[in-house]
């Protein structure tokens, strides 16, 4: 009996890899444990290697690890791409036979998955077989098995639903007789944590809750779960989602719905954020709310589609030209995304200003079970917004002690409304007056930034003071709360908000450390930098990765160890790269 | 409603004998003829020396990007269905930089009227080629003459099916405030380019240049019928065709994505959304 294990479906794309993993997910999450699925897949439609990798525990768990324990590999290359990653003790199963494998290597087993899924209906039913293997060799009923099939298929016929539950069954049955082994039995119980969400689907649900009714974005790998989420509740909710024809568009059109009066959104990943930027600076310039979810990949340029990194920091913190207010969040969890999404648009509303969610493949793609969230928390706040007024002299710039001016809606009052892009006075119309700019500018930058400075997040700090203090932005809250409770004498500082920094927090946190040391998904340390920037501390180190693939915490946790040993003997700053 | 109703008390930033003196009177002309209050409308523009009509027009106004008007305008309209949405642009923001939302747009069909004042020129940075300048015209950057093929703005909406195609004058102030006038009331994508002399700029298409050539389409002329449209919409050189080219009925974004059914999504009380019902999904 254990407490928890590592597994993984590898095949190519169109296989059903997915459906399999969010199956299993759903599975171990129904039957009482907790779960924890990264999905690593290329940008291609069909062929090619990709895995669902689910740990499942007996605790909550925020991170993935190194290895699996049982591999089911759906095709040949697939076994090539995945005997490595096969844990000790471990069981990789494969159709021998169909692929040609002659040589079976230690822990390696050959299950007929292929004529099993004929049997059922067709190749096709390859990956609800293998459903079936994981389910006995984990040592659950079909029963369970089936409840989860039939909701995957359940928009299907009747014919793919039986052919699908015939297949599980006939996976079932045949590991049950042969290679059901109580070694993979993890315990578990009934838990709170039922909800199976993924960072993506949090943010748009919270979008949704917050009151968004405007959706716009071109659609880009890994954003475009949010829109699909959105689109999924658009006619329950009344809410438009409208596909632009391209990023610029998107972010103008969400600016435009904002001053019409809704609450607007858009999405997508560093190149269509790189096309947003002039809307960005648009949004700054006409005080209008806009929130923007970018869902990092790495790059530059087209990069790695559909993998994952935290290399646009400090382009979220800097898009844009000329110098104005914004607020940056970072959430590091599903639960996280779900009530910052809900906390961007107050913040959006309250300062007039464009919210910039940074998020990552990782964080939008991996799924863990999760406690529904509390409907009360992050109650909407809309700001100066007036929906009918009679004072004509209203004027929509208007000079303030906090900066911000009423807002009027176009089409609602007898009070005309005004945005624009040009430097303009209190009315709204161009100017080019000195004394105008810079009352224009310090209400944008200076007035603003105050404001949001008094209600930063509180960044996540669990032993302030540690020995060893790590620090990390976004996707690695998980990550940081697992090894620090691995990790002796170790604390660390996480940032779900990284605009306006919480310098303050930073201090307390870090006051009396002896090792400071950033955990990254990027090549350069960019939280360092900030850290530093914002703080004169200068970080001892930082924990680096950017091959594309979140950290696991099996290497984070030898990162560190290594780091130490590694620090001992440089003067310099020493970079612990993955 | 009157002219006046219309005023705004921001000063004009045209040089004297613009061709955009004319195009504002002829919008003030048809909406004091609309019966709409100036609240009731919204402007929008992108930059460059047209965009800057909003500015000088009394009503809701949103003067965005350069060649951005027509996204922003799309969203306005599409979340608060209520408003009549006029969207000012130039031959440079609305055929050169926004491009592709003048595709786009006349291929989503939000209803509302675009009116490109087409100087075939860059006036605003000093006389450089327009997607629309004459071939062989002689620039600062365009020494030796325009070499690229001017973009035909008629041509192309028809072949998108746009539903109102119309060119005006900036010179026949009753004629263009007719065209506008029937722009508002067709409901879906309204284009009209209209012809208007930079006087500070383009030396070639003069006032004169546009009198000689242009004629109004005789009243028995049928804008429904495509094929007649496409010829004249291809009609450049001797002889410039002014009124509505074609006109067709078909859905506008409204109607189809179920808009018009709805009440304005501005209007949508967001203070309590339950989204316990949707959490139970991913349970």
């Amino acid at each position: 009996m254990r407490s928890e294990i590592s597994i993984r479906i590898a095949g190519e794309a169109g296989q059903g890899i997915i459906a399999v993993g969010t199956m299993l997910c759903r599975l171990y999450k129904d039957t009482g444990r907790h779960i924890f699925a990264i999905q690593d897949y290329m940008s291609r439609i069909r062929g090619g290697s990709n895995f669902f990798q689910i740990r499942v525990a007996d605790k909550p768990i925020f991170s993935p690890r190194d290895k699996a324990d049982i591999i089911i590999a759906l095709d040949k290359e697939a076994v090539a791409a995945n005997k490595g990653s096969l844990a000790g003790g471990g069981l990789l199963i494969m159709d021998a036979e169909k692929y040609g494998i002659k040589n079976l290597e230690k822990g390696w087993l050959s299950a007929p998955i292929y004529s099993l899924a004929l049997e059922a209906g067709g190749p096709i039913y390859a990956n609800s077989v293998a459903l079936g293997i994981f389910t006995a060799i984990t040592c659950e009923g079909p029963e369970a098995a089936y409840k989860v099939s039939n909701k995957e298929f359940s928009g299907k016929s009747s014919e793919i639903i039986e052919n699908n539950k015939l297949a599980v069954r006939k996976g079932f049955d045949y590991a049950a007789g042969r290679i059901k082994d109580c070694a993979f039995l993890i315990t578990g119980a009934p838990h709170e944590r039922a909800c199976l969400l993924a960072g993506n689907e949090a943010l748009a649900l919270g979008a949704i809750a917050a009151g968004c009714k405007f959706y716009t974005a071109y659609p880009m790998s890994p954003s475009t779960g949010i829109m699909n989420t959105m689109a999924d509740y658009a006619a329950k909710y009344g809410i438009i989602v409208e596909q632009a024809e391209d990023e610029i568009a998107a972010i103008n059109m969400a600016v435009g719905a904002g001053f019409a009066g809704v609450r607007a959104m858009t999405g997508t990943s560093g190149g269509g954020f790189a096309l947003m930027c002039e809307g960005l600076s648009l949004a700054a310039m006409t005080e209008t709310p806009v929130v923007i979810a970018l869902v990092m990949r790495p790059g530059p340029a087209t990069g790695f589609p559909t993998r994952t990194e935290q290399g646009d920091l400090e382009f979220a913190l800097h898009a844009g030209h000329g110098e104005f207010a914004r607020a940056v969040y970072s959430p590091g969890s599903p639960e996280e995304a779900f009530l910052i999404a809900k906390r961007a648009f107050n913040t959006a509303e309250r300062f007039q200003l464009p919210v910039i969610i940074l998020s990552d493949q990782y964080l939008a793609e991996s799924y863990m079970n999760i406690c529904p969230p509390n409907p009360s928390v992050e109650p909407q706040d809309r700001g100066r917004l007036f929906k009918t007024g009679s004072d004509p002299d209203t004027h929509r710039y208007a000079y303030t002690d906090d900066g911000i001016s009423p807002r009027v809606l176009p089409g609602r009052s007898n009070i005309l409304a005004a945005a624009d892009s040009d430097e303009h006075g209190p009315e709204g119309h161009i100017t080019e007056l000195a004394d105008v700019r810079v009352r224009m500018t310090d209400k944008r930058l200076h007035l603003k930034m105050a404001g949001l400075s008094k209600e930063i997040l509180p960044p996540t700090v669990v032993n302030p003071g540690a020995a060893t203090m790590l620090c990390g932005f976004g996707s690695t809250l998980g990550l940081l709360k697992e090894v620090c409770a691995a990790a002796k004498n170790a604390g660390f500082i996480h940032y779900s908000q990284v605009w306006p920094f919480p310098a303050g927090a930073t201090y307390a946190a870090l006051k009396g450390t002896g090792r400071v040391i950033t955990v990254e998904n990027n090549a350069s340390g960019q939280l360092a930098r900030l850290i530093k920037r914002e703080t004169s501390i200068t970080p001892d180190g930082s924990i680096l990765k950017y091959d594309g693939r979140p950290f696991t915490l099996d290497e984070t946790l030898s990162a560190l160890a290594n780091f130490y040993s590694a620090s001992k003997s440089k003067d310099t700053n020493p970079i612990a790269q993955l | 409603m009157d002219i006046k109703d219309f005023n705004s008390d921001d000063p004009p930033a045209w040089c004297p004998g613009c061709g955009n003196f004319g195009i504002q009177g002829s919008i003030k002309l048809a909406l004091s003829k609309l019966g709409k209050k100036p609240q009731e409308y919204l402007f929008v523009s992108g930059i460059g020396q047209a965009a800057k009509l909003p500015h000088y027009i009394r009503a809701n106004f949103f003067n965005g990007l350069h060649g951005r008007a027509l996204p922003a305008a799309a969203a306005a309209k599409i979340v608060n269905n209520d408003l009549t949405v006029v969207i000012t642009t130039g031959d440079g923001d609305c055929y050169g930089e926004g491009g592709n939302h003048f595709i786009h747009n006349i291929r989503r069909n939000v209803d509302m009227t675009v009116i490109v004042h087409d100087n075939q020129i860059y006036g605003l940075t000093k006389g450089q080629a327009s997607p629309t300048s004459e071939p062989d015209m002689k620039t600062k950057i365009q020494p030796n003459g325009v070499i690229l093929s001017p973009f035909r703005p008629l041509e192309t909406a028809l072949a998108l099916d746009c539903g109102f195609v119309a060119r005006g004058s900036a010179a026949e102030k009753e004629h263009l405030a007719e065209l506008i006038l029937a722009g508002i009331n067709h409901k879906g994508f309204s284009l009209i380019d209209v012809l208007q002399p930079c006087v500070s700029f383009n030396k070639l298409n003069t006032y004169e240049w546009y009198a000689k050539r242009c004629y109004k389409l005789p009243g028995d002329y049928n804008p429904a019928d495509k094929t007649t449209a496409q010829t004249k919409a291809a009609e450049w050189g001797d002889r410039i065709p002014l009124g509505i080219i074609y006109k067709s009925e078909k859905p506008s974004y409204g109607e189809l994505s179920g808009l018009d059914k709805m009440k304005p999504l501005v209007d949508y009380d967001i203070s309590h959304i339950d989204i316990a019902p949707a959490f139970k999904d991913f349970y």
